[in-house]
């Protein structure tokens, strides 16, 4: 991939397994985030890094924006939503400042 | 197809656009060349990129390793594009790509989206019901095989790698590339032999 991988070596290895801060950013103000709510709080695994790209936190409202490393992160779809067959999953691209070892 | 927007939509549109201008972020010209390079984009790309990857092994090598490079191989226009991350389906594993947060496309290889691609229910209930999704739309897939749903919420825009069905032993890249429909690349439908 080409994405730039500067900055930021990723906190995270393929396999972690990671939880996703169960944080609502958007109760508090106004903001915008790339992080969707039905991932928060919930526990996933580290698929793989996949570069770092400017925080689209900051981005939005034309403020300085760091790069963040972003990940790929694997979700069991079963228990986010009550329903579903076991085995299918859901991978979200989740930026490292939302996610905790888990 | 979506509903044309509306003359209060347009009019906010006009006046983004003016203060954008205004602001020196934007200009016309910019506007113009983003539209042309999205009007010349079609799902054509990608079912040429998916049929040389069925018949190239290099090509196959280069697109699962950087997928802007075998985009602008197959014609693409990438520059100032996001990265193109590819998903490949296996006898094991099927990908279905949506935006629950947006509209987040591979524009630069299928063009615009279509209409469904942008509606809540299709955002809502891809990641929440992918099996009753797919069979909305046709798709059996054997019991064995596992869904990953890939929400396309930063950087990346992805599309699937569909497999290469059974029956089309010897054909050409452009026969191939025939029976790759823009769904396929989606993930809500696979690639038949009629």
């Amino acid at each position: 991939m080409s994405a730039a991988t500067d900055a930021v070596a990723p906190r995270f290895a393929p396999g972690a397994r990671v939880r996703v801060k169960d944080d609502w950013p958007e109760t508090r103000g106004p903001c915008h985030i790339r992080t969707p709510h039905y991932v928060r709080g919930r526990l996933g695994q580290v698929v793989r890094p996949l570069g770092a790209f400017p925080n689209p936190e900051d981005l939005a409202f034309a403020r300085p924006a760091p790069r963040r490393q972003l990940y790929h992160v694997l979700f069991e779809q079963p228990p986010i939503w009550n329903e579903g067959k076991a085995g299918d999953t859901v991978m979200v691209e989740i930026f490292e400042h939302w996610l905790e070892e888990a | 197809m979506a509903a044309p927007p509306s003359g209060a939509s347009l009019a906010l549109l006009e006046k983004l656009v003016a203060a954008l201008n205004a602001k020196g972020l934007v200009s016309e010209t910019e506007i113009a060349e983003r539209q042309a390079i999205t009007d010349r984009a079609s799902p054509e790309i990608g079912a040429r990129m998916v049929a040389r990857a069925w018949t190239d092994p290099e090509y196959y090598a280069l697109l699962m390793r950087d997928g802007k490079a075998a985009a602008e191989a197959a014609g693409a226009s990438m520059a100032g594009a996001p990265e193109l991350g590819v998903l490949e389906n296996t006898p094991k594993q099927h990908h279905l790509v949506v935006c629950t947060l947006c509209s987040c496309y591979p524009r630069a290889l299928l063009g615009y989206p279509p209409g469904w691609y942008k509606s809540f229910a299709y955002r809502s209930r891809a990641v929440r019901e992918p099996r009753a999704v797919l069979a909305e739309w046709g798709t059996q897939l054997a019991d064995d095989v596992e869904i990953r749903v890939v929400d396309s919420t930063a950087d990346y825009r992805w599309m699937v790698l569909p497999m290469r069905p059974k029956g089309t032993e010897g054909w050409s890249a452009e026969k191939l590339a025939a029976i790759v429909t823009r769904d396929a690349l989606v993930g809500v439908a696979v690639p038949r032999v009629e």
